[in-house]
């Protein structure tokens, strides 16, 4: 009998692409034998945006790029315009910062895990990943009026100061959240199936996702033993003790796994933010209205849900900058998928495009 | 002709009987969902949102009717009614009351079993007329599952035919003992793992798989034919259920009468309720795992229960 | 590892670089003649540079920046590496040898300034439609729907 491979495009409109991500697959049966991701559906061009706008007037494009984690390009920005401009930061606005950038964490995970499990069938596990989701949205609500597009932290500090009673809500939410977790790995990651279904799936190994630029937890499943956070500490980080959860196999199941444990210690990470936050301001004192930097070029990272997110940003002395170029973990990391994916089947390979997690504002930008 | 007028009557009662299951059917799928996953479920229309269904009924109805050019029209305008007809038929032999059933026939057992699997046809030719790759692959999806699955429902059914010495369906129901529950519950939790996978429904969805296949054999029908398809996925699951009560499960056992219909029925809503939580709580299997499963679990499971029932069926 | 301490392993590996070692706003930064810049990143990988972080560019006018940032978990170090692409003529060296995670940055590169990656694979444009005109990161790149922000909001 003759076969031949199918040829078969998926997306850039489908329930388990995350975004706008169109995949070309061949197929051979139900195996897949190549597959190209063919992305820049959502490219807008905030790179070029930006420099037609003041320092500013940027906050609010970073809050685009990654709209599940919104607070890290704010403050990964915001970070290389302080270098940039030699801008101080108040204590207190640096430790909102790690609350809000952790709560963010913690949010963008449950986005992570819930799609892991919804690729998988699992639609229940996605609702409890996004009920404890939903409270974290509720507190960036309470903090800055907005839910997704939080334009919260700013070059110089952070926007608001904390409203009435969030620390509070803050701790309830801290403490019922690694039960959630706990509830959440029963659920799911301890379901015979969902192990069958992710167990040896998608395997990377810790020298191919270096060699390939991998970073975050999808990296740490694969047992590279680096975040940010620890590693080049930045901000108020040095003060906190926390554990960087490291996979070991490689395959979705550590890659998801990952980032359900790293919710925990991000919950411990918050809970000794609010035991040392101090009075004090939120904002820089005197800043220009403009900023005007002198002329050079800064880098600064952070580690963001996804991986290391870097803003590179070169000023020409002027109000607005020359160039901004924003080293997206996503991107990075959608570059391996064809390595890992190729020889697996169909269901598989959307498995595998979900436990690395990519956002598609952040990979086309 | 009485006997085709009696047909007609039969086959508008099973249809509507199978709509009104379906109308309730979705009705507390979202219910019990919604339990399951810290939601209410349809709140707004009616005590609980149970007048939900008699406001998307009328929407699936006016919705527009879509058919792709480049389908295969008149394959695709009627394959779901094919994959209906064969579901509704086959509840036609269920024995609703002791020693009744809309058709006694003397091969009902072999009924129940043969024209369910006409759906596998009716599956490929909806999959086919699309001429879309997702429907394709879903397509080729259905038919290994259900052709596979077959073999372990069948066997599952066996042992009860040995024991009951008759193939016809009320002829089991009447020779039911309690003590056959214990002894087929093996072949009990076969069957209903098989009739799952035969019914596409959730563990075993892949054909329709949601986040691969967006909604696999019937991805591009719109409205009405749409909705069949769904009516034939719930009537499916009534039929399996009922079968279920009304053999394996003692019928009407320990009522007699309109109180045994009115058990069978209840059991068979419990099963669905099981089959509903299943549902809501497993995640997917993948497709070479679920034929390992059926080849190397259920299939011996299966025989195993016909050896115990062999053994033990002398010492009657 | 401190940047005075990277500066000096890479003035040991390069004298006649070492003026072009500049440290900037906390961060090292090497500028190498265009056709040293793949030996130069290959020595830097051998040292233990082992992630390429980031390739971009930037439009300096006359002339491209082409610009790397390589980071090493070992040295616990990053630095960036740079080296100046003539306009009319814009071919670089890839560096898909060295980091396969060149291969995705390069074509973003190449798809939003033009520059032209030798011995890359596969170089096509990744994030604009294939048959987009232009190369929208140049300076000189024009299009009408690009507004300028007033700087008073």
């Amino acid at each position: 009998m003759r076969t031949e491979e199918l040829t078969l495009n998926l997306g850039p409109s489908h329930p388990s692409t995350h975004g706008v991500c169109r995949l070309v697959v061949r197929l051979d049966g139900e195996v897949v034998t190549h597959v190209e991701p063919v992305i820049g559906h959502l490219h807008r061009g905030i790179e070029k945006m930006a420099e037609n706008r003041t320092y500013l007037q940027v906050v609010p494009l970073t809050d685009r790029l990654d709209y599940v984690g919104s607070m890290y390009a704010n403050w990964a920005y915001c970070r290389a315009v302080e270098r940039l401009a030699g801008i101080r930061v108040p204590e207190r606005a640096e430790y909102l910062r790690v609350i809000v950038c952790e709560l963010q964490r913690i949010a963008s995970h449950m986005m992570g895990i819930g799609s892991s499990a919804a690729d998988t069938g699992a639609t229940s596990a996605f609702l409890y990943a996004f009920a404890q989701r939903d409270l974290v949205i509720d507190l960036f609500e309470a903090l800055c009026g907005a839910r997704l597009t939080y334009n919260y932290v700013r070059p110089g500090g952070v926007a608001f100061d904390l409203p009435e009673g969030w620390v509070e809500q803050c701790r309830s939410f801290v403490a019922q959240h690694p039960s959630a977790m706990l509830e959440i790995d029963e659920l799911f990651f301890g379901n015979v199936i969902a192990r069958a279904r992710l167990k040896g799936i998608g395997v990377l190994d810790a020298d191919t996702a270096v060699a390939w630029g991998v970073s975050g937890p999808s990296a740490r499943g694969s047992g590279v033993d680096w975040d940010l956070r620890r590693d080049d500490p930045y901000s108020v980080y040095p003060r906190f003790d926390f554990d960087v959860v490291v996979g070991s196999n490689g395959d979705a199941y550590d890659r998801a796994r990952v980032r359900l444990w790293e919710c925990i210690e991000s919950c411990r990470i918050i809970e000794q933010a609010l035991d040392q936050l101090e009075p004090g301001p939120v904002m820089a004192e005197g800043l220009p209205r403009l900023l005007a930097p002198r002329p050079g070029d800064a880098y600064d990272h952070i580690e963001s849900a996804r991986g290391s997110l870097g803003v590179y940003l070169v000023s020409d002395g002027s109000v607005r900058p020359y160039r901004m170029k924003v080293r997206s973990p996503a991107f990075c990391n959608l570059a391996v998928l064809p390595l890992i994916a190729t020889g697996h089947t169909l269901s598989d390979l959307l498995v595998i495009l979900g436990s690395l997690d990519p956002v598609f504002g952040e990979v086309d930008r | 002709m009485s006997a085709l007028l009696l047909g007609i009557a039969w086959g508008i009662a099973a249809v509507l009987a199978i709509a009104g299951g379906a109308v309730i059917g979705v009705w507390w799928e979202r219910k019990v969902a919604g339990h399951i996953q810290l939601r209410y479920g349809p709140l707004q229309i009616g005590p609980a949102g149970s007048l939900q269904m008699l406001a998307d009924v009328p929407k699936l109805l006016f919705k527009e009717d879509i058919v792709p050019s480049a389908a295969d029209k008149p394959l695709f305008k009627w394959a779901p009614l094919m994959v209906f007809a064969p579901v509704a038929a086959s509840l036609a032999v269920i024995p609703f009351a002791a020693g009744w059933a809309p058709l006694d026939t003397s091969v009902g057992v072999l009924f129940f079993l043969a024209v369910p699997s006409l759906e596998v046809v009716a599956i490929l030719v909806a999959a086919w007329s699309q001429r879309n790759t997702l429907a394709a692959i879903g397509g080729l999806r259905a038919a290994s599952q259900m052709i596979a699955y077959e073999v372990p429902r069948a066997l599952s059914v066996l042992p009860l035919v040995l024991l009951a010495g008759s193939l016809r369906p009320t002829a089991v129901l009447g020779a039911w003992q309690w003590w056959w529950m214990p002894l087929l519950s093996i072949g009990f939790i076969v069957y209903l793992i098989a009739s799952i996978a035969e019914m596409n429904r959730g563990p075993f969805d892949l054909p329709e798989a949601e986040s691969e296949l967006v909604a696999g054999y019937f991805a591009d029908y719109s409205g009405m034919r749409w909705a069949i398809f769904m009516m034939a996925e719930y009537g499916a699951m009534i039929a399996a259920s009922l079968f279920a009560a009304a053999t394996f499960l003692g019928g009407g056992w320990p009522f007699g009468g309109a109180l045994g219909t009115a058990a069978i029925v209840l059991k068979a809503a419990l099963l669905i309720t099981v089959i509903m939580w299943v549902r809501w709580t497993f995640p997917r299997v993948r497709q070479d795992q679920l034929l390992r499963f059926c080849w190397t679990v259920l299939v011996p499971a299966a025989l195993v229960q016909l050896v115990v029932v062999g053994v033990v069926l002398p010492w009657m | 590892m401190r940047i005075e301490e990277l500066r000096e392993r890479v003035c040991a590996m390069y004298p006649d670089l070492c003026p072009l070692f500049s440290i900037e706003f906390g961060d090292g930064s090497i500028a190498v003649p265009l056709e040293r810049v793949h030996s130069a990143a290959a020595d830097l990988k051998d040292m233990g540079f082992d992630r390429l972080g980031m390739v971009t560019a930037v439009d300096r006018g006359d002339e491209f920046e082409i610009v790397y940032r390589l980071q090493s978990r070992d040295l616990r170090a990053a630095m960036f590496l740079k080296a100046a692409v003539p306009k009319n003529d814009p071919v670089v060296p890839s560096m898909c040898d060295l980091w396969p995670a060149a291969e995705w940055q390069e074509r973003e590169v190449f798809d939003l300034f033009g520059i032209v990656f030798d011995g890359h694979p596969d170089l096509r444009r990744i994030l604009l439609p294939e048959d987009w005109s232009g190369h929208p990161l140049r300076k000189d790149y024009a299009d009408d729907r690009i507004v300028r922000r007033p700087d008073y909001i």
